[in-house]
């Protein structure tokens, strides 16, 4: 089956363009001012805390919720003068919404069954698509149940089969894996990216799992506040992160105040290159625990003094006092460092500081 | 149903009392509900509270305090009263009993227990008063003993508690369905009496189910007509009950009244579940605190 | 949930105390009614049901429930799409007004249209000039009753709806349906049962009621009583085999209104609102 648009645009053009959108419910603001492209065939994240306005900015995509102002095109089009029901998009739910009262292979055929006389497709036809989607959601045989004897991850694939079912120009994913088990959830995040490879639409999911994004996402969203924060793929979010904020929220972060001065970092007692677009004067210095180097007492970089050591399976956890704070650090089983050990002196080198102008 | 589905965009005028939905509808199911609701409670409601004013605050005055009136009322509030208080320890054993112990035909009893709201109110008066006559199964019991139940006031509480009972139960059986049993075992580990258990641990999670089950009873039994008027025995100032009343001003033509006697029941009854509300919303603090 | 014994030296005594108080209270009524009514025999029992009041009586009944119980169940449905789908301002207030029937006494509830339709109400002398006739016809009794079981439907619905969401709603949007094949597709499905248990018990109440279409029914024999009120009419004549005959009829539209609401209880539990869930 042909997932795919019929204008078959190249896929470093811009499929989805969404232009100063905002939202506001009575006097919450739930989305301000965000602009952000995808490319045709992305498997977009919009990754942020509960209550970041992502779940909004995917609603408005499907038009479940109307902005106040801004612009939402597809593939050229005005999608904001189109109603849900012509806009095509394949939405998951958070809680999949499926059809209580209809069998599995019903809720997948609905959105074929409601067109009209003349686009509606024949019975035979409706039933073989039925079946190709069974298949290629692993479902073969359960057709006949009914959603409440279906398991949490069954569900998730009955409303993803029944999402396409209508050939979607964009799939729409809210939380996919929220509601599932770490176990099956992992499971799942193999398969659903491989399903989008193949259908080949445009994907836009909505998470609060960084490590969901990172892993599964051409380009991650990050939002916050109804804001976008950071735009960008895996990496260049997870290695240049715009703000703390974005810092904090991709992963575990260390804080040191320290000072920009003509290109040079001061923390404490260590001085080193500053990275390169540094804001000069007071900053924060961000690291990660894991990004660290340690190097004998009369070495150079942060003095710290060892408060405590502890294995925790094939990563060791390292209490340090630096500055009079504790500081958490990391270190994976073969790189640990001989010599640590509880009550020594040592001198830590954040191996890919991150700077921020002091807040 | 367009306008709800599609909000205009370029307006960005969203009327200020709705929020904006893609489900569509809203207009005409609002503007039917509003419009029946209007036809059928808004307006002869409006006629209940401009009418008695017909006779002028001093008519209004006189019409309360004829000494019929203040009876009636009396008995209906006095009646209504006690019958949900007789309700509430009744209703508590019977949901009680009902939630707790598994016994052969335990279903079938829970399902009778709605019979009085599913018997037409007429039905049950006449039964009630074949059974309290003073030559029915009960009533003649009743009267070996010196007290006359049917056509004294007596009757019209027993009439509102076979009414109200099953409000009591109701209210209060899916709170001891979803009683939190650890907290009683727990109870009973700390060396708990099992009346220690249910006095602090079942009748303070139970008390709000019971207050709102006392005045559901309550402001059904204070209107309550069709199965008290043929047990009551309908004497002026004795067992005249205030929904009769009015019946009976309405007979003379004296609408306003009916009205303002209907009115006097309104008011008193909405003070009633304001006050009963207010040891709700104390009972709820006291539970937070 | 299985109930647990314990206290067993207490549960018969509570068990005998309800029903002792469940027996003397509920059931002892119902079966007066069916003793009395064939106190004199089968043949005494059916002949004041064949009697010409008797049978207008019934059919008057079904004619104001057959008038009412739609009217009601279409302004519930409304009610809960308005309700439970939207967010506006002033709901507690709309909902408030829609409970309020239940708090007003059956009396009040037919004294209001009097005050409006009645000889010296409102719009009396209009209705009079036309020669429109409200108070003591039928329409009169349908007014009574529509307002006495306007929330019956509403109730039941609302909370379910609330309950369920609108997920659904929106799903069936994306994909494609319209508004009117979402709500006879996806809505109507999720809430018939609770639906026919709202309908269900406005009818027993609808064709039970006796308080406020007593006030605008002025008892006129064989034109304006109801069964119930026939019951009334035959009970002050002191036809009291006839007035029986009467009530067991209505009984058992309480008996079957009873069966049919705990088969439901018991068979959709999931799909009427929490509190009717057993």
């Amino acid at each position: 089956m042909n997932f795919r648009q019929v204008d078959d645009t190249s896929p470093s053009v811009n499929a989805l363009e969404i232009k100063g959108v905002s939202k506001a419910f009575g006097r919450f603001p739930a989305l301000k001012d965000v602009s952000l492209q995808a490319r045709d065939k992305e498997f977009l994240a919009l990754l942020g805390p509960s209550g970041s306005g992502k779940t909004t900015l995917l609603r408005v995509l499907a038009g479940l919720e109307q902005p106040d102002t801004g612009e939402v095109r597809f593939a050229g089009e005005d999608f904001l003068a189109l109603p849900v029901r012509r806009r095509k998009v394949g939405m998951v739910f958070q809680h999949y919404a499926l059809f209580r009262h209809m069998t599995v292979a019903q809720n997948i055929a609905f959105g074929l069954t409601v067109r009209k006389r003349s686009e509606k497709p024949a019975r035979s036809e409706i039933a073989d698509r039925v079946a190709h989607l069974l298949q290629l959601v692993q479902l073969e045989g359960l057709e006949k149940r009914f959603p409440s004897q279906l398991s949490g991850g069954q569900r998730q694939r009955v409303a993803l089969a029944r999402a396409l079912a209508i050939e979607p120009k964009m799939l729409l994913l809210d939380e996919p894996f929220g509601a599932l088990d770490a176990q099956v959830r992992r499971e799942l995040r193999r398969w659903l990216r491989e399903l989008h490879d193949r259908a080949g639409v445009t994907t836009v999911f909505v998470t609060h799992d960084q490590e969901e994004a990172l892993d599964l996402a051409d380009r991650v969203a990050i939002l916050k506040d109804g804001e976008l924060i950071q735009l960008g793929t895996p990496n260049e979010v997870y290695e240049h992160p715009a703000t703390p904020f974005v810092f904090d929220f991709l992963g575990q972060a260390c804080r040191m105040p320290g000072v920009v001065e003509r290109g040079r970092l001061r923390v404490a007692d260590w001085e080193s290159d500053a990275p390169t677009g540094a804001p000069d004067g007071a900053v924060d210095v961000y690291f990660r625990p894991d990004e660290v180097t340690f190097a004998p007492a009369d070495g150079a970089g942060l003095a710290a003094q060892v408060r405590g050591v502890a294995q925790r399976g094939p990563d060791v956890r390292i209490d340090c006092l630096i500055e009079g704070e504790t500081v958490e650090l990391q270190a994976h089983g073969p790189t640990l460092p001989p010599g640590v050990t509880t009550g020594l002196s040592v001198r830590i080198k954040p191996l890919r500081p991150q700077v921020y102008a002091a807040g | 149903m367009t306008a709800a589905a599609v909000a205009p965009l370029a307006g960005k005028r969203r009327t200020p009392w709705k929020q904006a939905s893609i489900l569509p509808g809203f207009p005409l199911a609002m503007g039917w509900t509003l419009t029946y609701l209007g036809l059928v409670v808004v307006l002869p409601l409006t006629a209940l509270i401009v009418r008695p004013w017909e006779l002028g605050l001093s008519g209004v005055w006189a019409t309360l305090t004829e000494e019929r009136v203040l009876a009636s009322l009396r008995l209906s509030f006095g009646a209504a009263f006690l019958a949900a208080l007789t309700n509430v320890p009744m209703g508590l054993l019977v949901a009680w009993t009902l939630t707790r112990y598994e016994f052969p035909g335990r279903r079938i009893i829970d399902a009778f227990v709605d019979l009085p709201f599913a018997l037409p109110t007429a039905v049950a008066g006449i039964a009630l008063t074949a059974i309290y006559a003073p030559n029915g199964p009960l009533g003649s019991l009743f009267a070996q003993i010196g007290i006359k139940t049917a056509y004294t006031p007596i009757g019209v509480y027993i009439a509102l508690l076979f009414i109200g009972l099953p409000f009591v139960v109701r209210t209060v059986q899916p709170v001891l369905q979803d009683l939190d049993r650890e907290v009683e075992e727990a109870a009973q580990t700390l060396g708990a009496t099992n009346l220690q258990r249910f006095r602090l641990v079942v009748l303070p999670a139970v008390a709000p189910a019971l207050i709102s089950g006392f005045s559901l009873a309550f402001a059904r039994a204070v209107g309550e007509y069709g199965s008290v008027i043929f047990i009551a025995g309908n004497m002026p100032l004795k067992s005249e009950i205030a929904p009769l009343l009015i019946v009976i001003k309405l007979e003379q033509y004296d609408y306003a009244g009916a009205a303002v006697v209907g009115l006097a029941m309104l008011f008193i009854s909405f003070g009633a579940l304001l006050a009963v509300n207010g040891v709700q919303l104390f009972l709820a603090r006291r539970g937070r605190a | 949930m299985t109930p647990i014994i314990r206290l067993p030296g207490l549960a018969p005594l509570m068990l005998a105390a309800t029903l002792a108080i469940l027996g003397v209270l509920i059931v002892l009524p119902l079966g007066v009614v069916f003793q009395q009514a064939f106190a004199k025999g089968f043949a005494a029992y059916l002949e004041p049901l064949t009697q010409p009041d008797a049978l207008s009586a019934i059919r008057l009944t079904l004619t104001v429930a057959a008038i009412s119980v739609p009217l009601n169940a279409v302004f519930g449905v409304a009610a809960a799409w308005a309700v439970a789908r939207f967010e506006f301002k002033g709901k507690s207030l709309l909902v408030t007004f829609i409970d309020l029937p239940f708090s007003m006494s059956p009396v009040v509830s037919g004294l209001v249209w009097v005050l409006l339709f009645g000889a010296q109400g409102w719009f009396g002398p209009w209705l009079q000039e036309h020669d429109v006739k409200i108070i003591f016809a039928t329409s009169g009794l349908v007014l009574a009753t529509v307002l006495v079981t306007l929330p019956f439907v509403a109730r039941e619905l609302i909370p379910l709806m609330q309950d369920q969401g609108a997920d659904e709603e929106a799903a069936a949007l994306t994909l494609g349906a319209g508004g009117f094949t979402t709500f006879w597709r996806v809505t109507l499905p999720n809430i018939k049962w609770a639906l026919l248990y709202g309908v269900l018990l406005c009818n027993a109440r609808a064709m039970g009621e006796f308080g406020a279409v007593s006030v605008v029914s002025g008892s006129v024999r064989g034109l304006t009583t109801t069964l119930p009120l026939h019951v009334e009419v035959l009970y002050n004549d002191y036809e009291f085999v006839g007035a029986f005959a009467a009530a067991s009829i209505l009984a058992c539209l309480g008996l079957v209104t009873l069966v049919i609401k705990t088969l439901l209880e018991w068979r959709h539990s999931g799909e009427l609102s929490a509190g009717r869930r057993h």
